[in-house]
């Protein structure tokens, strides 16, 4: 008992809290990417293997030019380049999203253990630290936030500018209009189909950025199949987030708290070592099965404020295409 | 320096130039449009004029084209061929941002918009403006168009908690802030209340006097004939006549059909035992919850329900079949009690519910006339027989006129052949009958044919318990209607010896007089 207590109180130690900000960055892009896509109505099922092939595009440019900056468009070429294949095979061919997806995952997972292959074990590349003039100086908000690098910043950022984009942008209400009700957002002359590739893309971009976060910051260099499991982890945070940025946000950083915790955890219990780091994932499930638990959404009715916090709708026309003659 | 009055002088002119401009009035001419579906001719060489101002009709049976040539008309659908001329100016319509920028708007058949979204979201989705929402002068502005109005919304709540009439109202005054001044209105009566509908004819009405030109599609003659001065009637694609109204609605029908119609008279079937009994039924909370209701449906009878949407009908209607289970009371069928059981016990006691959603809760996308068949047959094999179901299918399709095949998708039918098709499913023994707004967007000739098969039922001692917003329905096929107010039952009458003023009345919550009060 007194050894989960132990774990728990080193969970607040500032340094901890700051690195959970900094190992976020790569699950923040990401998520960020695959909320706006299926705003649009568009599942990026791919996130897996598309984050995969962008962690090693991201790398492998950054390596080979020594331009550590390199490595992020090229990351999010891959990322576009998957999510248009998704978004023309849905729009265009009708095809299933979530088919078309997996598919994908599948083939980018293997492309890039086949091409990442003479690529393991070579010396990284990293972002450099930066720590912003002023602010980093701020006690406890100044290490937490501000004594990190560019991706880390742009990750939380990127966050902010999602929000605002979508609630408080005419634009941003529209791409929310094309995956809710498209024929209504026909009916209003907006171009549907034209926009959902748009953000489709858009989304598959960051989620390549994130990609790179990963391979050139969050864990430097490559080998095989690093960012395993963590695009499953984005989709059932995007659900766990109510496809909100804000709440979505929280989700990625819980995720990584219950990692952190779980290292902790390891020399509390050593024996359990093998076990413990992939708490995060049944947990993660857990919380998705708790904040849609029916009876606690049932309870939050009376305090609209939270409910309206909690609740989750998915976008109405998610997952199916559009098409007028 | 001008003098103040000078500066005021010159504002009014400006501002009455500025009236002249946007509230001139634009007249519309369609040519020769066509546009197909698949084999489907849905508007096959349509011509149509509708004059500035005016407020013109546009009837035709289910699955006439009338929905298509608007769709067309505001740039949801783009034509095969053809032109539209707007005072006198060709147009192309690419695309519905054309046709609003052409000042041509369309509330659909069913209200584009979008029900998790706030009202004011609904609002402002999809008008021109800065990049960043101002939601707050949006609100302002949507206040003032309510005030001119008389339409009353809440801005921060969700769509979905609206009525379809105020959803309609949303969507009109949206067009209208738009610059709309062509007005498309795809039978926007079908869903609202009695009191909506006045509210919004006296609305177009005004617009007209306005400037505004207004196309009306509906099924009701009636209201055609209150509403337009002209109208252009359509079958199967084509326009097959035009008129100044008024006109003898047996012209119209004629045009429509091609034949007079004789509407069967009901005629009076003995009524038999009790097949549905409340005894001092209540729930818990909420709707029907205040006042214990009793009630005996004979077989043979017919029980119509009358209210506003939503002042406690679908409840009673789905306590009657086992869907709700009342707190306190008990539901017999036939003379069995009933009461906790659940819908598949009462369709073992041949009770049937036929819901509103025809598509939502009737009818299953996707599934093909004859997949229909097979799964509402309460047949045990494991194994479906394929060709037999087919050959009953295709029987059925032609018994009951089913325009499609045993091949069809559910969704693929229009409106009309949709409800023959649930009236196909039906079984052949039914104890009760229960039903929500039967013929809501059918076509006269289609809605008095599904009354005379409803009505034949009786023959075999089956009850009927429906709901509509159609008075005349009311009146015309039940024995005795009950009238919903504010969840409870506020007026029992006998049909023969009441009238639309009363029900109307009693509808809004006031009593007419003290009789027919339930005890
Ligand atoms: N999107 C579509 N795809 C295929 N067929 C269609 C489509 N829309 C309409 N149709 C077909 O076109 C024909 C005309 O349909 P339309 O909806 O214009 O009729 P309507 O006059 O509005 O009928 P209703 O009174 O039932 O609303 C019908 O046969 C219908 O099945
Ligand atoms: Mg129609």
């Amino acid at each position: 008992m007194s050894g989960f207590l132990n774990a728990f109180g080193q969970m607040f130690d500032t340094a901890t809290i700051a690195s959970i900000v900094a190992g976020a960055s790569a699950l923040m892009f990401a998520t960020m990417g695959e909320t706006i896509s299926e705003k649009a109505g568009v599942i990026n099922l791919s996130v897996d293997g598309s984050m995969m092939l962008a962690a090693l595009a991201g790398f492998v440019v950054a390596f080979e030019t020594d331009i550590v900056w390199l490595g992020f468009p090229a990351a999010a070429a891959v990322g576009v380049a998957v999510a248009l294949l998704i978004a023309f095979a849905n729009i265009k061919l009708s095809l299933n999203q979530v088919a078309v997806g997996f598919v994908l995952f599948a083939l980018t997972t293997e492309l890039s253990r086949f091409m990442g292959n003479s690529y393991v074990g070579r010396p990284p590349v990293a972002v450099p630290a930066w720590d912003i003039p002023g602010l980093s100086s701020i006690p406890f908000f100044g290490p937490v936030l501000f004594q990190h690098n560019l991706i880390v910043y742009l990750s939380y950022m990127t966050v902010i500018a999602t929000y605002l984009f979508m609630y408080r942008t005419r634009k941003g209400l529209e791409l929310q209009g094309i995956g809710e009700r498209p024929e209504a957002a026909h009916a209003r002359g907006i171009l549907v189909n034209k926009l959902r590739y748009f953000y489709t893309a858009l989304g598959g971009a960051l989620i390549g950025i994130g990609g790179a976060a990963f391979s050139l910051d969050v864990k430097l260099g490559w080998s095989d199949r690093p960012t395993r499991n963590l695009g499953w982890i984005v989709l059932a945070i995007v659900i766990f987030g109510g496809w909100h940025p804000l709440r979505a946000a929280i989700g990625v950083l819980l995720f990584g708290a219950l990692q952190a915790y779980a290292i902790n955890l390891i020399p509390e219990f050593p024996s359990l070592s093998q076990v413990l780091p992939s708490i995060p994932f049944p947990a993660m499930i857990l919380a998705l099965v708790v904040v849609n638990w029916k009876a606690l959404l049932k309870w939050l009715d009376r305090y609209p404020f939270l409910r309206a916090i909690l609740r989750s709708d998915p976008p109405t026309a998610i997952g199916t295409p559009f098409e007028v003659d | 320096m001008p003098s103040p009055l000078l500066i005021l002088f010159r504002a009014l002119a400006a501002a009455l130039f500025h009236e002249c401009l946007t509230s001139h009035a634009m007249s519309l001419e369609l040519r020769e449009i066509h546009k197909h579906f698949g084999p489907v001719r849905a508007n096959d060489g349509i011509t149509l004029t509708v004059e500035a101002g005016t407020l013109h009709g546009l009837l035709g049976e289910n699955g006439a084209g009338k929905s298509t040539l608007m769709k067309v008309l505001s740039g949801f659908h783009s034509a095969d061929s053809g032109e539209i001329v707007l005072d006198g100016k060709r147009i192309e319509l690419a695309s519905p941002d054309d046709a609003i920028a052409a000042g041509i708007g369309m509330l659909h058949q069913d209200p584009l918009v979008f029900l998790p979204f706030t009202v004011i979201d609904n609002f402002v989705l999809g008008s021109p403006g800065s990049w960043l929402l101002d939601r707050r002068q949006a609100t302002d502005e949507l206040a003032g168009l309510c005030e001119r109005y008389g339409f009353n919304f809440d801005p921060d709540i969700p769509a979905r908690l609206l009525t379809v009439g105020e959803r309609q109202q949303l969507e009109i005054i949206r067009l209208l802030w738009l610059g709309a001044r062509v007005l498309i209105l795809d039978e926007p009566t079908t869903g609202i209340s009695a009191d909506q509908r006045a509210k919004l004819f006296a609305t177009l009405k005004a617009l007209a006097a306005e400037g505004m030109s207004v196309i009306f599609v509906s099924h009701k003659l009636e209201e055609v004939a209150d509403l337009c001065q002209r109208v252009t009637v359509m079958t199967r694609g084509k326009v097959v006549g035009d008129a100044e109204l008024p006109t003898p609605p047996e012209r119209l029908v004629e045009m429509m059909f091609g034949q007079v119609l004789d509407t069967h008279e009901r005629d009076d079937v003995p009524l038999g035992d009790s097949n549905l009994k409340f005894d001092s039924v209540r729930t818990a909370s909420g709707l029907l919850s205040e006042e214990p209701i009793s009630l005996d449906v004979k077989s043979g009878e017919v029980v119509g329900i009358a209210g506003m949407e939503g002042s406690g009908q679908d409840t009673f209607l789905r306590l009657c079949c086992g869907m709700r289970t009342p707190t306190k009371g008990t539901v017999s069928i036939a003379g069995n009690d009933l009461t906790d059981q659940h819908y598949r016990e009462f369709l073992d006691a041949e009770v049937k519910f036929l819901p509103a959603g025809r598509l939502e809760e009737g009818l299953i996308e996707g599934l093909t006339v004859t997949e229909h068949f097979v799964l509402t047959d309460r047949d045990t094999n494991f194994v479906i027989d394929w060709d037999a179901a087919r050959k009953r299918s295709e029987h059925l399709v032609d018994q009951y006129s089913i325009k499609g095949t045993e091949a069809s998708t559910a969704e693929s039918l229009s409106g009309g052949n949709q409800q023959r098709l649930l009236l196909a499913m039906l079984p052949a023994k039914l104890k009760v009958l229960l039903m929500e707004h039967p013929t809501r967007g059918l076509d006269i000739e289609s809605a008095d044919w599904v009354w005379e098969q409803l009505l034949a039922r009786r023959e075999d001692g089956t009850s009927i318990v429906f709901a509509s917003a159609d008075l005349d329905e009311l009146l015309r096929y039940s024995d005795r209607i009950l009238v919903f107010f504010s969840g409870r039952i506020i007026g029992e009458l006998e049909a023969a010896a009441t009238n639309v003023d009363e029900i109307g009345l009693l509808i809004g919550g006031r009593k007419a007089g003290a009789e027919g009060i339930p005890t």
